[in-house]
């Protein structure tokens, strides 16, 4: 496909994925509570709804920080989807990320501080694993485009199980999701009221819920690499890593930031740096 | 009513102020969000703070030392927004108009959009004071009605 219109595509048709998973995450998130739950188009709504309001910002930089962190997430799917440098694209993303903690950072607003400082801590856990599944790309494709990816003949989950899993909480810490939602909760309010995005209010908040969007959708693509030769069991892979973090969401109570940080480092890290050592000694491929 | 208000009525986020009740109002406007009530099929969420909310919760009598708060909370909220007025003691200090520190309801501290009488309200009566005061919202931003303008509710259907 012409990468223009593949780009074209992506931009059009990954908000409204993204929207709409979350949308069925906050339906089943109800269901489990035995609830109801909003309509399914919710999140579009919220955003809808989120742009017509009255602009109030503290501080010119909020502005650009929200839409930085739209930019750099689209730029890193779109990256995703044109089978770019994977090491590039997780710098994208970073960038985004810290765009996110200064503008959380350019308020004296404790919530936003702290939820800031909070931030920075959960980008501490996930990052390492996003670095080492690109790492064990390496090891099997000797690159680390996405394109190479694609190019192997067999599916990536055999080699690299333990990705799974720890794709799983990546997603869980990225979305704030219990018992991961140290900085902010992804639904409700908690002891920060809104964390990081409490200083954030109407359009800019709209953008920063748009960026989660494409970020989600980004996410998902990292599990569904796993599986790539057949799109199908990779797309049953992605949801069903979403959905167990929704699961996980709903059946586990915020930890401490300190427990999120070892855990991440312990059983996270060493389980990912043992599936990459068991790659590098036993099943490495020829090239 | 254009896509933006149709995503403004379906997207309400509520902010609720106990200002000085009994703690009887509250624990019907937390009702509101059990899986009995469950407002959140209207989209409607508790987001405990000023600047993403829409509807403006107000239970309880203002007082010399709550008022100041209750203004600055207003005033935090991004227009268009709307207030909604629960329980006796929010309409006019209730049981405890007659106390030294009170001042009465809500109304004259900020502007109120729709009043909830009760004591304490059904949360059947709460949810349909914020529905209402969703409408409120959607003539307020379509300029039909001005913040402190008072006008009869003909409007509503
Ligand atoms: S109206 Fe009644 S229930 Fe509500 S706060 Fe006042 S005294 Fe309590």
């Amino acid at each position: 496909m012409n990468p223009i219109a593949l780009g074209a595509l992506t931009l059009v048709i990954a908000p409204i994925l993204g929207g709409l998973l979350m949308g069925l995450d906050r339906r089943i998130t109800a269901r489990l509570q035995n609830r109801l739950g909003p309509p399914i188009l919710q999140p579009f709504y919220d955003v809808g709804k989120l742009m017509g309001k009255q602009p109030v910002a503290c501080n010119s930089f909020q502005g650009v920080a929200a839409s930085l962190y739209l930019m750099t997430s689209v730029l890193a799917l779109l990256m995703f989807v044109l089978g770019q440098d994977l090491l590039v694209l997780l710098f994208v993303l970073a960038l985004g990320a810290v765009m996110l903690i200064l503008g959380g950072f350019s308020v004296k607003s404790p919530y936003s501080q702290l939820g800031s400082q909070r931030e920075v801590l959960q980008m501490l856990a996930y990052e390492p694993l996003l670095v080492l599944m690109v790492v064990g790309v390496y090891l099997q494709t000797g690159s680390f485009s996405a394109n190479s990816v694609l190019a192997l003949d067999r599916p990536l989950l055999l080699t690299m199980p333990i990705f799974l899993v720890t794709q799983t909480l990546v997603i869980g810490i990225k979305l704030h999701k219990s018992p991961f939602d140290v900085s902010a909760s992804h639904h409700a309010h908690q002891e920060l009221v809104r964390g990081i995005y409490t200083e954030f209010s109407g359009l800019q908040l709209a953008l920063i819920e748009l960026a989660h969007f494409y970020e989600l959708v980004l996410l998902l693509g990292f599990v569904w690499f796993l599986w790539h030769t057949n799109w199908l069991v990779g797309a049953a892979l992605a949801l069903a890593a979403y959905f167990s973090t929704i699961l996980m969401d709903n059946v586990t109570a915020r930890m401490t930031w300190r427990w999120l940080v070892s855990f991440m480092w312990t059983w996270g890290i060493g389980l990912a740096v043992a599936n990459l050592a068991a790659i590098y000694f036993m099943l490495r491929v020829p090239r | 009513m254009g896509i933006l208000g149709k995503a403004r009525a379906k997207s309400p986020w509520i902010l609720h102020f106990d200002a000085g009740a009994c703690n009887g109002c509250d624990i019907e406007v937390i009702a509101c969000l059990t899986p009995v009530y469950d407002v959140e099929r209207f989209g409607m969420m508790n987001i405990g703070n000023p600047k993403h909310a829409d509807i403006l919760l107000v239970t309880g009598t203002c007082n010399l030392r709550n008022a100041r708060v209750l203004k600055n909370l207003y005033a935090q909220m991004p227009e268009p927004k709307a207030v909604v007025a629960i329980g006796a003691c929010a309409l006019s200090g209730g049981v405890f108009h007659e106390c030294y520190n009170v001042l009465g309801g809500v109304e004259g501290i900020i502007p109120v959009d729709v009043w909830v009488p009760g004591c304490a309200p059904k949360p059947e009566a709460i949810i349909e004071g914020a529905v209402m005061a969703v409408q409120r919202m959607q003539e307020r931003a379509s300029g039909k009605v001005q913040p402190s303008e008072d006008e009869s509710e003909d409007e509503h259907a």
